[in-house]
């Protein structure tokens, strides 16, 4: 069942069907979630109401709108915070990471590397409870011999940004770590051998070479941590992201379609973020091909 | 300073982040739930070691067989998302055209990159009494009244192929789209039928992404949370819920913690087993699927 | 001697745990001169390489380069710039921002460069590649980038690693061409890699063959086809009949041989004095030996071994079409298989397989050398 071999029509064009088929259901509750945010209504369900934007831009009650929402924007806010600061520590960690693993080598290297990929098979809700109790007990610790209670050690946006990386940091890691392997050490040699200093053999050379890999992982731990719920139920405190404010909303009897207008939002913001993933693949693919057509044309 | 001194102090300084972040937030963590979970209330801030808290899951009913459930709901989950996602992704890769390839393999990973609360609160509009599948029944005559269609076992199962199908389908694809076709024209060739090549040629060739694919759905099913309440509603028995239930509703931390403990161990164990039945590892495979 | 040699090794040694990879190599190379290193894989000339330029410490011995020693100089520190096997050609820079990358690390400044990466542009013959992407060149310009990214900081030695390993067949009998020019032009000292005998011979004014760490012989090419002074040299420069046997007896012009088969020769001994029952190989080239029918000559089976020459009779097996370098593949009576050039001129005999055919050759075309791990006087 490749081009060359072919089985029957009729088993192929039911092939086509089930594949089409799978697709409608992939993306059948997608259309749905966004669909509902324009019904003018107050939830979000049949019947079919009528075209409104209130979802959005709505500022009278009930019909307030994503933009006028107070909650629901400072969970976006937050959400964007904790995603930043998670994608700034996991990129700097899973550099460092695959440097230690791919250029190096020291006693269990081996044990480490497993320790390294072990957390993408913890559950969530289990790595955010642990760090829950230990950073509790520290904290309890810490006001009974001194009297002082260490804030951040509490449920709150710290242990948030914590418990995220901590899974997050393996993925980078093994992102940055493929593509270093990659790397033609020649390169880094042929500019040493030019002149240049280990710095900026380091900045002129490997790390413009690692670039897509940092573009690519980046985007992923920005939109992972974007998106976590299970690690984050546990760690959060007065401050929550926007997936656990939409989580309490959901569970209540009688939310409005402000939610679907949530929802597209998020969608379309990680379709983006997906497909300029995807084209920072391709570029990694086929160093520069934007440039070289152009050009090309020109010469011949 | 010498050449072999800088590249120890380089070791160091990369080894420090690295130890920092497996020993603070990996290693020492699960330590410390694992300690807390063998602490037993005597009295009021006072505490004894025992293994009082594992007891308890096991004299509970309620406790081992939500465990179970979610167990076997779990297994189930993942040998659906195999049989969906197989034919999936051998068409994008062997049989799709050159570009149908790439918008299908797209059209995957876009939905993969939106949030589970998305696409649960997607089935909760489709499905709920008051929802779109309801009023399209109702419309056609099939049903007089709105039927419920959230909060049943079988919702549950659907809604959770749904939102691990595709860590299934991503790592095949990849798998059997660097797997030569001329495999399986050989295969063909020296007398085999669709069903030998499939199952001598492209399922082992495929196995690597197969196991990768399986232990991350594996993983993603018997730790979610999001897709089993939303769908299965507050009674849905799932283990996850049971963990929630004892650290934030009962603040009954030391039974939370034994509960975290054994749903690591029963998952780390079938982890374990899957690794070991297909001949690879976890470097081999979740490792490189996630590369 | 008083001149300072652009490089001189010392007595280098390199070792890797046990093993031995270079094993005390010393010479020096005159200004302005293309020197190759030639040897098979792993016989330590990349090791070599990557000493001079700093990649490896060497365990012993000393580096010299315009007489000055550079062991205690950081490899980015070294005025010897490498041409790498596979070019290390920067793919996120374009060619003229490759070229520039050692001027900048120099702090050259910017009107500097640019005319210096043009005018080294134009010296290669690629005057206007300078906006181009690496991606969009061919083999050869590839090659003559990389060597110019090197030439642009004026070098006191460039070294090259087996450049051309990488291109086709017709593009590197080109290029070989193009580099001996570069090299006579630019007048920099060239130390050059290879494993391929024809590269090292057709470019070089001297060669030095390395095999197991070790220097065998460093001579002008013309020296090292025609009077090569180990086995090793005989059989890895250009093509050899080779046949292992023992010296029969020694008279003033040289030795006869009775190789393992049965054949006896008359041989010149070239790597040292031999001595009765020596087990020896015997080394005769392929354009030696001349091909005549049977026919026009005494058909007897004469070994004339005390004589001037070598005769032997046998038939032709097969013949191997290669143009002018046309071989054909005799059986002799005693049963060996002599490879040996196809006449081009002169009477037409029936080169036909199982035709009867007469070879013969001047004692001095057989070389006769100790067999590697015997000693000669043993």
């Amino acid at each position: 069942m490749i081009p060359s071999i072919r089985p029957p029509r009729p088993f192929m064009w039911g092939y086509r069907a089930c594949v089409l088929g799978f697709f409608a259901f992939l993306i059948a509750p997608l259309i749905a979630a966004g669909l509902f945010a324009f019904n003018d209504s107050l939830f979000a369900s049949m019947p079919w109401k009528g075209f409104t934007l209130a979802w959005f831009t709505g500022d009278a009650d009930p019909k307030i709108g994503l933009l006028h929402d107070r909650r629901l924007l400072k969970g976006l806010a937050v959400s964007f915070l904790v995603a930043t600061l998670v994608s700034i520590v996991s990129l700097v960690v899973g550099l460092t990471n695959s440097f230690l693993f791919e250029r190096h080598r020291f006693p269990f290297k081996g044990l480490c590397y497993m320790l390294m990929i072990v957390p993408l098979v913890i559950p969530g809700v289990i790595l955010g409870i642990s760090i829950l109790v230990l950073a509790s007990g520290i904290a309890n610790h810490v006001e009974s011999r001194f009297g002082y209670d260490p804030d951040f050690l509490r449920p709150g946006l710290p242990l948030v940004i914590l418990g995220q990386a901590s899974f997050i940091i393996t993925i980078t890691s093994l992102v940055i770590s493929a593509r270093l392997r990659k790397f033609d050490r020649s390169l880094e040699e042929a500019a040493f051998n030019l002149g240049a200093s280990r710095t900026r053999v380091f900045l002129t050379i490997t790390l413009p070479y690692l670039r897509p890999a940092l573009i690519g992982s980046g985007l992923v731990a920005f939109l992972v941590s974007f998106e976590n719920f299970n690690t984050t139920l546990f760690l959060v405190g007065s401050d929550a992201p926007l997936t656990v404010t939409m989580y309490d909303r959901m569970l209540k009897v009688g939310s409005t379609p402000v939610l679907n207008a949530v929802s597209l939002l998020l969608m379309v913001g990680s379709g983006l973020l997906a497909l300029v993933s995807v084209f920072v693949q391709l570029e990694r693919k086929a160093p520069r091909a934007g440039s070289r057509a152009p050009i090309s044309r020109g010469a011949g | 300073m010498n050449q072999r001194s800088i590249r120890r102090l380089t070791l160091f300084m990369l080894l420090a982040p690295f130890l920092l972040w497996i020993a603070l937030l990996i290693v020492l963590p699960h330590a410390g739930i694992f300690t807390l979970s063998l602490r037993e209330k005597v009295a009021p801030l006072v505490y004894t070691v025992g293994p009082g808290n594992y007891l308890d899951f096991f004299r509970e009913p309620i406790y081992w067989n939500t465990l179970l459930r979610t167990a076997s709901f779990s297994v189930l989950v993942t040998a659906l998302t195999f049989l969906v996602g197989f034919p999936i992704a051998y068409y994008i890769a062997k049989i799709a055209g050159r570009r149908a390839r790439g918008a299908l393999f797209l059209g995957c990973l876009i939905p993969l990159w939106v949030s589970d609360l998305v696409r649960a609160y997607g089935w909760m509009i489709l499905l709920r009494e008051t929802g779109v599948v309801s009023s399209f029944l109702q419309w056609t005559g099939i049903v007089s009244v709105p039927v419920e269609l959230l909060y049943n076992d079988a919702t549950v199962v659907v809604g959770l192929v749904y939102t691990v199908v595709l860590f299934m389908i991503v790592p095949l694809v990849s798998t059997l789209d660097g797997m030569d076709n001329s495999l399986i024209e050989a295969g063909y060739n020296l007398g085999g039928n669709g069903l030998t090549v499939m199952r001598r040629i492209v399922i082992p060739y495929a196995m690597p992404g197969i196991v990768a694919g399986s232990i991350v759905v594996f993983m993603l099913t018997a730790g979610s949370y999001l897709t089993p309440i939303l769908l299965g509603g507050k009674n849905s028995m799932w283990f996850t819920e049971q963990i929630y239930e004892q650290f934030i509703t009962r603040f009954n931390w030391e039974s939370g913690a034994a509960f975290g403990i054994l749903l690591l161990l029963f998952t780390s164990l079938t982890v374990w087993l899957g690794l070991r039945l297909s001949g690879q590892s976890l470097a081999s495979t979740v490792a490189r699927n996630e590369a | 001697m008083a001149a300072i040699h652009d490089l001189e090794c010392r007595g280098v040694r390199k070792r890797f745990g046990a093993f031995v990879a270079v094993d005390g190599v010393s010479f020096g190379i005159p200004s302005g001169s293309f020197f190759s290193i030639l040897g098979p894989s792993g016989c330590g000339k990349t090791t070599l390489l990557r000493m001079i330029a700093g990649f490896e410490e060497p365990s012993e011995g000393d580096i010299l380069i315009k007489g000055r020693s550079v062991l205690s100089l950081a490899p980015n520190r070294r005025n010897v710039k490498l041409v790498f096997q596979h070019l290390a050609l920067f793919p996120m820079m374009n060619v003229a921002e490759n070229i520039a990358y050692g001027l900048r690390c120099k702090g050259v400044a910017r009107g500097e460069i640019a005319r210096r990466t043009a005018d080294v542009l134009e010296r290669v013959g690629l005057p206007h590649a300078g906006s181009k992407d690496i991606g969009q060149l061919s083999g050869g310009q590839k090659q003559r980038i990389a060597i110019a990214r090197c030439m642009v900081l004026d070098p006191d030695v460039l070294l090259l690693d087996e450049p051309l390993g990488a291109l086709d067949l017709k593009l590197r009998e080109q290029m070989k061409i193009e580099l001996k020019m570069l090299q006579s032009q630019f007048g920099t000292t060239f130390v050059y890699i290879t494993h391929d005998q024809s590269e090292a011979l057709v470019m070089s004014d001297r060669v030095a063959v390395m095999n197991h760490g070790r220097f065998e012989q460093v001579g002008a090419p013309r020296e090292l086809y025609h009077d090569p002074v180990t086995a090793f040299v005989a059989g890895f420069v250009g093509d050899s009949n080779r046949w292992p046997g023992r010296v029969l007896d020694r008279d003033p012009a040289g030795v006869r041989v009775e190789t393992d088969s049965g054949l006896t020769l008359a041989a010149c001994e070239a790597g040292g004095v031999l001595r009765r029952g020596d087990a020896v190989e015997v080394f005769v080239r392929p354009e030696s030996i001349s091909v005549t029918g049977a026919q026009a000559t005494d058909a007897t089976d004469a070994t004339d071994g005390s004589g001037e020459h070598n005769r032997q009779a046998g038939r032709i097996e097969g013949t191997l079409f290669n143009g002018a370098n046309s071989r054909i593949l005799v059986r002799t009576s005693t049963g060996e298989q002599v490879e040996a050039d196809l006449p081009q001129r002169g009477p037409d005999i029936g080169f036909e397989n199982g035709a009867p055919v007469v070879l013969a050759w001047e004692r001095t075309g057989s070389k006769c050398f100790a067999r590697a791990g015997e000693d000669p006087a043993g």
